[in-house]
């Protein structure tokens, strides 16, 4: 038995069910269901002139089809802007099913119900569109041209245009003994995570409620989301995220189109009804990140201290902005890292595009912001001739400045205040841990032996754990069993044994005693989602809040048996004890699982554990009530936590790489990072999660980008052409840990979902720079893009 | 991305089968380790009326090396995996080892087949531009008989060949080289198991007093079809240390006319074939010189 359980390595608890193929994911649901099929838009920009369903009508074991004129009531009107903000002015989101318009190829259009998804894509072959062709806008150089318009009611194809500023930036500027100015480019990427979306819908006419699965990171907004569209009262619809098979932030939009669409289907045909996402649809049919032009002004003194820093980001947003402006606003605060300018402006423009739709991709604007941040700090460290680390360490914020004030408002919309972090002792790990100083001399033998080696840094600081709440519900089983739930949803992060150990800390039980459920509405209906890196601070605090409350109850409970004082009492494995006595001595223990039993009165005995709980079972007070005022029965609670403001991880990464003189193949030979997340529930999962950042932080930086061309065809809509790092391109990663608590919550954990990703492209660049003598600013680099560089710098 | 409707057939005999596909013709397709067609089917890119499944033609699961070990001859039903193991090919002609570690990934190699990958004529397909290279021959067979085509003719284009709907190729057969002889395969691809961006295959070949004889080429991803250049004008008669074997890079480079697409550009994949041919006659001839 593990009794040790917060900050123990212990291998995931939920690993044998889905290693051994036992997960059910939301197409293991519901095999006698209808099956939907979406007609998508071809085209990038086009009016809907007419559907022909003629055609397909006849096809056997078709059962509905439906198109924009069927949604009745609330499901026709357009998808709902789920965080509206001041500064996007011309929001915009689309239609459950199209509305006269198509704005990205992908679209959805028609839904076809059949007996089967075969006869449902047979239908879907039949159907004729008939379009009016407009001119598409695609990249952020036509954009920002606007001399084509996405929407025609949007001017200049800007939905937002927000600029943060702390000091006088171009005071700064002018008086800056250096300036440098530099043009960054970051292409598109998305999460494409394993399983792709999914909804399941049953719609029950007696009870008049629905029950939806759905592959999603935020059950209880798609509930409320779902009641609201669908005019159903919110105690009649319940949202369960089953297994979910990775998320990395596209599946925190909601409701999609089809999470709509799918159980209003339901409800009209009275019929079970799913729809499984396939591989081609997502990459047109959900969403996509990371695109943006940057332009930094840098103002910097002799010693490379920043004076002035101004930036300029121009953010694809895609065709709509059903999640507002949530990720420019990340590049734009976050961008800052550990450092802090004397002066700082952001300035960004969220632009529209016929591509699909910009959502937060793990990371969520924070890999373009560090990209923007480390190039600049090269850029510097060239100029001035001075060592990369030498000018990062100059500017860092220092630990006795904690905690630190950047005079920005943060994504959360509350001040961007750092509240802890030791940012030279990070730097130091790192150097030690690739060897910075001892570099030069592998880079010599390298040479020498007509090999061409570089090496690269990035830091980053990382606002994790934001609001507004999550909560925890624990509860002590009469068999000893401790069940916990908490609302977010998990989508393979290991939530279920890291809560397990917050939880079988709080409590004194061993930690496998502990079973918890995430994201399911009937078992926990307050919550907001796993996004930005919050899961572990937010429901890790609530859960262990809810333990704690637990845990008094039963000390109460055991002490009023033992005829102890609560105060001298301890839980260990299980037992409730007087401090410091061996285990089981008469008289001076009990274990938890009877004080669960004590704890609710029954009346009725229909078991051996009931039967000791009967009102006639033992020896009672008559002289009060079974349960007392104010008390409840059962051995259970529920707690919550709501931060001040988020709390900042930070790291640094370093990579040493190979670029091939004649082919231009670039080869990560070491990965090194060093991560501070506050206190570790279980390092195991936490190294986990960098490892899987990292393999998309690499990803992002040499393989993957969503290549469209002029029309807006997506050229590289499957795993084929979308180049993910397999195995044998992610390199191993060797890891550190600093552990700074956060002073903001009561276990003093920071997020680390994100971390890994974070400056995979800022730490490939600067280690490919450093390799070829040249800077890049443009990522991701394929060895074509490489030798085409090289070509470039040769004629110079 | 479900198939549209087809009909599905499955003989348990080479008669049957191609008795099938001459019923059927011209709407039949084969389907063997359906590695390549199979997403072709699901994406409905391809919809053929009627679908072929070999996988029970055990008589054409087969790797047999010819008497002379002059040749290995390899059935339509052997994965690509068993040609990769096979002892006794390897020994007379490793070059099929070494190439097929470059097709795509083992799981792909334990289904997909070999004669599969060459009926099905990608031009990014490694054992397509082998056979060329070799020189080798394909066997077709039909109600009406059977045949024999080699390799420059029986590829037509991209994705295309000479086998007629009706015809089931029953095997390839790879010659192995005659005399002194080194060969090698490499390539470059985004991702390892990848599409090759460029990829080469080489013979070198010596005379007796270890001089350069012969010198050619082939080549995947830089042409419609597997294209063989002989290089050996650019290195005859030298010593194999003394063989300017860049010339003959840049010769292979100047012949090939590849094109742009997501992944790499024109001007790069010529850049590759001219490096990678480079190397890979270095190699295939320090190989030949030590060779039996």
């Amino acid at each position: 038995m593990t009794t040790a359980a917060f900050g123990e390595p212990i291998a995931r608890l939920e690993d044998p069910r889905l290693l051994t193929g036992q997960g059910r994911f939301l197409d293991d649901i519901g095999h006698q269901a209808l099956a939907a099929a979406f007609v998508r838009s071809p085209h990038a920009h086009a009016r809907i002139v007419d559907i022909d369903v003629s055609a397909a009508v006849d096809v056997e074991g078709l059962v509905a089809v439906y198109t924009h004129e069927d949604l009745d009531g609330r499901v026709g009107e357009p998808l709902p802007l789920l965080i509206p903000h001041a500064a996007l002015t011309h929001g915009r989101t689309a239609y459950a099913l199209a509305k006269d318009e198509v704005n990205h190829v992908g679209e959805p259009i028609v839904m076809v119900v059949a007996t089967d998804r075969y006869v449902a894509e047979d239908v879907c072959d039949r159907i004729v569109v008939t379009y009016d062709f407009l001119p598409p806008v695609v990249g952020i150089e036509a954009a920002r041209s606007a001399e084509l318009l996405v929407h025609d009611d949007v001017p200049g194809n800007v939905s937002a245009h927000l600029v943060q500023s702390r000091g006088d930036v171009e005071a700064a500027l002018a008086g800056a003994p250096h300036v440098l100015e530099l043009d960054l480019d970051i292409e598109r990427s998305a999460s494409t995570p394993l399983e792709g979306k999914g909804v399941h819908a049953r719609w029950d006419a007696d009870d008049a409620s629905l029950r939806v699965y759905t592959s999603t990171q935020a059950s209880t907004s798609v509930r409320a989301a779902l009641a609201a569209r669908l005019e159903l009262p919110l105690d009649r619809v319940e949202v369960i995220a089953p297994d979910v098979g990775g998320g990395f932030g596209v599946k925190i939009v909601h409701p999609w189109p089809e999470e709509v669409v799918v159980p209003w289907a339901a409800i009209r045909l009275g019929r079970e009804v799913k729809w499984t996402e396939d591989r081609r649809e997502h990459f047109v049919g959900a969403t996509h990140e990371r695109g943006q032009l940057q332009h930094v002004e840098v103002g910097f003194d002799d010693d490379g201290r920043l004076l002035g820093l101004d930036v300029t980001v121009w953010h694809d947003n895609g065709a709509y902005t059903p999640y507002g402006i949530i990720v420019p606003i990340v590049t734009t605060t976050q961008l800052l890292g550990p450092y802090k300018p004397e002066a700082y402006r952001a300035e960004f423009f969220s632009l529209y595009t016929n591509t699909v739709t910009v959502t937060p991709y793990r990371g969520a604007g924070r890999p373009q912001g560090c990209f923007a941040m480390e190039r600049t700090m090269d850029a510097v460290a060239a100029y001035l001739g001075l060592d990369r680390t030498v000018v990062r360490e100059r500017n860092f914020i220092r630990p006795d400045e904690m905690p630190y004030d950047h005079g920005l408002i943060f994504q959360d919309g509350r001040p961007l205040i750092y509240d802890s972090g030791d940012y030279p002792a990070t730097l130091e790990k790192l150097k030690k841990l690739v060897g910075w100083d001892e570099f030069e001399a592998f880079r010599a033998e390298a040479r020498a032996a007509g090999r061409r080696v570089g090496i690269g840094i990035a830091c980053y600081v990382e606002g994790t754990g934001v609001g507004p709440y999550e909560g925890g519900w624990v509860k002590v089983e009469t068999d000893g069993t401790v069940v916990a739930a908490t609302g977010l949803t998990t989508q393979g992060q290991g939530h279920k044994t890291a809560f397990a150990q917050v939880v079988a800390s709080e409590l004194g039980v061993p930690v496998e005693r502990v079973q918890v459920t995430t994201g399911d509405t009937r078992r926990f209906g307050y919550a907001v989602g796993t996004f930005a890196s919050r899961a572990a601070v937010m429901s890790g605090n609530a859960l262990a809040s809810a333990a704690r409350k637990v845990r008094d109850k039963a000390l109460r409970i055991a002490g009023e048996a033992l005829e102890a004082d609560p105060r001298d009492l301890e839980i260990v494995d299980g037992v409730v004890r007087v401090v410091g006595s061996p285990p089981s001595a008469p008289g001076s223990s009990i274990p938890l699982a009877t004080v669960a039993v004590l704890a609710n009165p029954l009346r009725y005995a229909f078991d051996r554990e009931a039967e000791r709980a009967t009102q006639f079972g033992g020896p009672v007070d008559y002289s009060k009530p079974p349960v007392a005022e104010g008390d409840s029965p059962g051995l259970e609670d529920t707690g919550y936590y709501s931060p001040p403001r988020s709390t900042f991880a930070n790291g640094m990464h370093a990579a040493i790489v190979e670029t091939d003189p004649d082919t231009a193949e670039i080869t990560i030979l070491r990965y090194c990072v060093v991560h501070d997340c506050g206190r570790l529930i279980n390092p195991r999962i936490v190294e986990g999660q960098i490892h899987g950042g990292v393999a998309q932080g690499v990803g992002g930086a040499l393989y993957e980008r969503m290549v469209y061309d002029d029309a807006g065809q997506l050229l590289n809509a499957s795993f084929m052409d979308f180049l993910m790092p397999y195995a044998t391109e992610v390199p191993v990663v060797e890891t550190d840990h600093l552990e700074t608590p956060s002073p903001l919550n009561p276990l003093g954990i920071k997020g680390a979902g994100e971390a890994g990703v974070i400056p995979g492209s800022a730490v490939l660049a600067s280690a490919i720079s450093d390799a070829e003598g040249f800077a890049i600013t443009r990522m991701p680099i394929s060895p074509s893009d490489l030798f085409s560089l090289r070509l470039a710098q040769e004629s110079r | 991305m479900k198939p549209a409707g087809f009909t599905y057939h499955r003989p348990a005999t080479v008669d049957d089968a191609v008795a099938v596909l001459a019923e059927v013709n011209p709407a039949g397709k084969v389907l063997a380790g359906g590695q390549s067609l199979v997403p072709l089917l699901s994406m409905r890119l391809a919809a053929p009326e009627h679908l072929v499944d070999i996988n029970r033609l055990s008589s054409l699961a087969y790797v047999r090396v010819g008497d002379d070990g002059g040749s290995v001859t390899v059935g339509a039903l052997a994965r690509h995996a068993d040609v990769e193991r096979d002892a006794a090919a390897y020994a007379v002609l490793p070059l099929l080892r070494d190439t097929l570690r470059h097709v795509a990934h083992p799981t792909i190699r334990n289904r997909g087949t070999t004669v599969g990958s060459i009926a099905h004529a990608d031009p990014s397909g490694e054992m397509t531009a082998v056979l060329a290279l070799l020189e080798g021959t394909v066997t077709l067979r039909s109600t009406g008989g059977e045949r024999t085509v080699a390799a420059r003719d029986f590829f037509t284009g991209p994705m295309s060949t000479c086998a007629d709907a009706g015809e089931l190729v029953t095997s390839v057969t790879f010659p192995v080289p005659e005399g002194r002889t080194g060969a090698v395969w490499t390539e470059v691809a985004r991702r390892h198991g990848d599409y090759a961006v460029c990829g080469t295959g080489v013979v070198v070949t010596l005379d007796d007093d270890l001089r350069v004889a012969g010198a050619r080429a082939a080549y995947i991803s830089v042409a419609p079809e597997p294209v063989v250049i002989d290089l050996t004008e650019a290195v005859a008669g030298e010593m194999v240390d003394d063989a300017d074997w860049p010339a003959a890079g840049r010769l292979a480079a100047g012949r090939l006319d590849p094109g742009d697409d997501i992944h790499a550009t024109a001007a790069y994949r010529s850049h590759l074939a001219e490096v990678l041919t480079t190397r890979a006659l270095r190699e295939a001839a320090g190989r030949a010189s030590v060779a039996a």
